[in-house]
């Protein structure tokens, strides 16, 4: 979990900027750089329309959650914090759920059971109890952008290419012709951890490379 | 004796507050669950009215309109909008254009590789036949266990599956068994597909277990169909 060097004061009128924003996106992204909430990432992501929708349904409860926690921070003793934010993710992650139900019922088979272990996901706990409990809200809205579409952004790249590999589409879409042989072991479970890897290799390749020059 | 060493204290937690909070927490967390349900309730409803329709009408070809019926003491009974109370099995009549009774949509449901598959069938008593079959529920394995949806020679094995009554009309004259992929002989057997041996193995139980059991009923009581 990145900490967050800036000082720390409640409810202070300090401009927001959109360092936070590209913080989470990039510089610590959750997927790629802190390795948060491995369990939708490796799960969900046999395809890139699943990846996106978990994606986008982890980034929805990240942002309400936190912007709620981060409105009742004065409110909430800090001897039952986890409780009350284990409480306020739980009630987003169940809207989520019949939300996507009434979206299309097709989509919440495919996502089963991982929309409701959302709750579980390290991210959202880490981001209300390491950010969202100690700064304004704007701010804790800000942040929740960030680390969201970072994970969006970590399981799309994940989601498009165990699906282009493993069944040769892109969204359903044929992309390979008929010829080609698809991998199926891309969209086995055993494809997540082999992408992952392949990313990750990828990311701290770049890093290194900016550090060095 | 020596002076007791005072043990540090934290200011002890008000418990007003604490309770405040989470029955604050609480009461606000309800109201938002219970606005969303509702809200999205006739939706929801709506939508999987409409998944079974569609799944209806793609196991029983031909079909223009489709009726639910109960079965209860021995026969079938149309099942109107107010009759919830009624308990008992459900099945889909699908009829075509002319008001003729085509077959009936079945749901059955058995063990896969992983957890229980939900699949709805057709069977027309006429021909005596499976006429196809959709998943309705399943969380076989991507890629592998899923095959039962796109493998063609698996499907067309069951769509025009035979299950034949027998002369008393008691049960199936030969049981629906799957083969191995390629050895399929009979039309009663279906297709089994290599890698998904076990998912396949599974279908053709289910359509099995379940036509053993309505093959006889409906066909008998086919006229409770007529329109």
């Amino acid at each position: 979990m990145s900490p967050d060097k800036r000082p720390i004061a409640p409810g202070s009128q300090e401009p927001t900027s959109t360092d936070a924003f590209i913080k989470g996106l990039w510089r610590d992204n959750p997927v790629f750089v802190q390795v948060l909430g491995m369990c939708p990432v490796l799960a969900v992501s046999n395809t890139a329309e699943n990846a996106l929708a978990m994606g986008l349904a982890t980034c929805f409860v990240l942002f309400m959650s936190n912007t709620l926690v981060s409105s009742l921070r004065n409110f909430i003793p800090k001897q039952v914090r986890i409780t009350a934010f284990i409480i306020i993710i739980a009630t987003f992650v169940t809207i989520t759920d019949y939300a996507i139900q009434a979206i299309r019922v097709e989509l919440h088979k495919s996502l089963g059971a991982f929309i409701s272990l959302i709750v579980a996901n390290c991210l959202i706990l880490g981001r209300a109890e390491a950010f969202a409990s100690k700064n304004s809200i704007g701010k804790s809205m800000l942040d929740a952008l960030g680390m969201g579409f970072g994970f969006v952004f970590a399981l799309f790249c994940l989601g498009a290419v165990r699906e282009l590999l493993g069944n040769g589409t892109l969204f359903g879409l044929m992309i390979f012709p008929d010829s080609f042989q698809e991998w199926i072991v891309m969209i086995l479970p055993a494809g997540g951890f082999f992408t992952l890897a392949i990313w990750l290799l990828l990311f701290n390749g770049i890093k290194t490379k900016k550090a060095t020059t | 004796m020596s002076e007791p060493t005072t043990i540090p204290t934290t200011t002890a937690p008000n418990s007003f507050i604490m309770l405040r909070a989470m029955v604050g927490i609480g009461i606000i967390c309800a109201l938002l669950i219970v606005l969303t349900y509702e809200g999205t309730k006739p939706r929801i409803q709506m939508l999987r009215a409409e998944a079974l329709e569609q799944a209806i009408f793609e196991v029983l070809p031909a079909i223009t309109q489709s009726a639910a019926f109960i079965y209860k003491d021995g026969s079938f009974a149309p099942l109107g909008e107010d009759s919830k109370a009624d308990k008992g099995p459900v099945v889909y009549a699908g009829y075509d254009a002319n008001d003729q009774f085509v077959g009936v949509a079945i749901e059955g449901s058995g063990q896969g590789y992983a957890g229980t598959i939900k699949i709805l069938y057709g069977y027309d008593p006429e021909a005596q036949q499976v006429t196809g079959f959709y998943v309705l529920e399943s969380k076989e394995t991507p890629g592998l266990g899923d095959k039962i949806e796109s493998d063609e020679d698996f499907l067309a094995s069951v769509a025009g599956l035979d299950v034949q009554l027998n002369a008393a009309q008691t049960g199936l004259e030969h049981t629906v068994v799957t083969t191995k992929d390629g050895e399929r002989e009979h039309p009663w057997q279906v297709e089994g597909i290599s890698g998904a041996t076990i998912t396949s193995r599974a279908i053709g139980d289910i359509l099995a277990s379940s036509m053993s059991h309505w093959a006889p009923i409906i066909y008998q009581r086919q006229n409770d169909f007529q329109r």
